[in-house]
């Protein structure tokens, strides 16, 4: 997969908040194969708890693609991500803006307008959307050169809530890598969705709250992989009458 | 002078944002810094003047999904 110019060999991109500890999301992050991790900026506290991260993070050697997690206006997103290129030094950029508490749906108006500030600025942004096609479209006019569609809402596991929009995204925007961003609970909606051609999936809380996160980091990469196969190697039509597999030629007369 | 730090307040006698996160003693390098809603980028820090009543955010990375 290529995403602004960086060749990606996995499809998994990894959050990396809720793990029981940091040795754990290491350790996730490396049996996943997992290139991409994404993480936020808060309020740094007198112990220098944010330093240590950071350690944490340059250990996994992963590529950084920060987000603007909890912004609830583009004016903010902008600003933290102007913050988040300092500190990361990385101009990628998960770009969010929330504009409804209890779905955590985006708020697509202010996330289109702070993606045409951002991409105007040189930011590589991954917008996290909805599955609207003109939305899509209009992030790609200003300047987003791939698409971040939720599955379900953040942190609800509820898998894939609208597969049909999924697939008109990939009918529309065939050539733009398309990124299920949230809501995948297990790695069956993982395979679902890269069964229907999107080109990788990032997700969190699915591994971070598991009883083994870092058996299923492993089992998320698996499910991805075949998910991807599947839709390589081109699924078969689905019939609404059952055919015989086994050939009729040649059966035995025996009644 | 009073300002605010992430939202707690703070006296400082240090003039300059720079001279503030001397100052407030915050570990580690990697932190990024918005005063009054508006960032200042690193290299401004020691050529941005402080006032009473300031709010300063002092940002560094955390766990996100």
């Amino acid at each position: 997969m290529r995403v602004y110019d960086v060749d990606l060999t996995s499809r998994l991109l990894l959050g990396t908040a809720q793990y029981p500890s940091p040795a754990i999301l290491t350790e996730a992050i490396r049996v996943s194969g997992c290139e991409v991790i994404t993480v936020s900026l808060r309020r740094e506290t007198a112990d220098g708890s944010g330093a240590g991260f950071w350690d944490t993070l340059s250990e996994t050697g992963a590529r950084i693609l920060p987000n603007t997690a909890g912004c609830h206006s583009g004016q903010e997103a902008v600003t933290t991500a102007h913050m988040a290129r300092e500190v990361f030094g990385t101009n990628w950029i998960k770009l969010e803006v929330i504009g409804h508490g209890d779905s955590l749906q985006p708020d697509v108006f202010g996330l289109v307008e702070a993606a045409r500030i951002l991409c105007a600025e040189g930011f590589a942004v991954f917008p996290y959307t909805t599955d609207d096609l003109v939305v899509g479209d209009k992030l790609l006019a200003a300047g987003c050169e791939v698409l971040m569609p939720w599955g379900a809402p953040i942190g609800s596991g509820q898998g894939l809530r609208n597969p049909d929009a999924l697939r008109s995204m990939r009918a529309h925007f065939p050539d733009t890598p398309l990124i299920v961003d949230a809501g995948i609970g297990r790695p069956s909606d993982a395979c679902q969705a890269m069964e229907l051609g999107v080109d990788a999936v990032l997700l969190n809380t699915a591994v971070a709250k598991a009883g083994n996160p870092v058996t299923m980091a492993r089992a998320m990469a698996d499910a991805i992989n075949a998910g991807r196969a599947g839709w390589d190697a081109g699924p078969m039509e689905r019939r609404d009458m059952a055919v015989p597999s086994t050939p009729v030629l040649g059966l035995a007369g025996l009644t | 002078m009073k300002i605010s730090v992430n939202s707690e307040p703070r006296e400082i006698t240090g003039a300059t944002l720079a001279d503030a996160l001397d100052e407030l003693g915050f570990p580690g390098a990697a932190l990024a810094t918005a005063l009054n809603g508006a960032f200042v980028p690193r290299i401004d820090r020691g050529a941005t003047l402080l006032k009473e009543g300031d709010r300063l955010e002092v940002l560094a990375p955390m766990q996100g999904g």
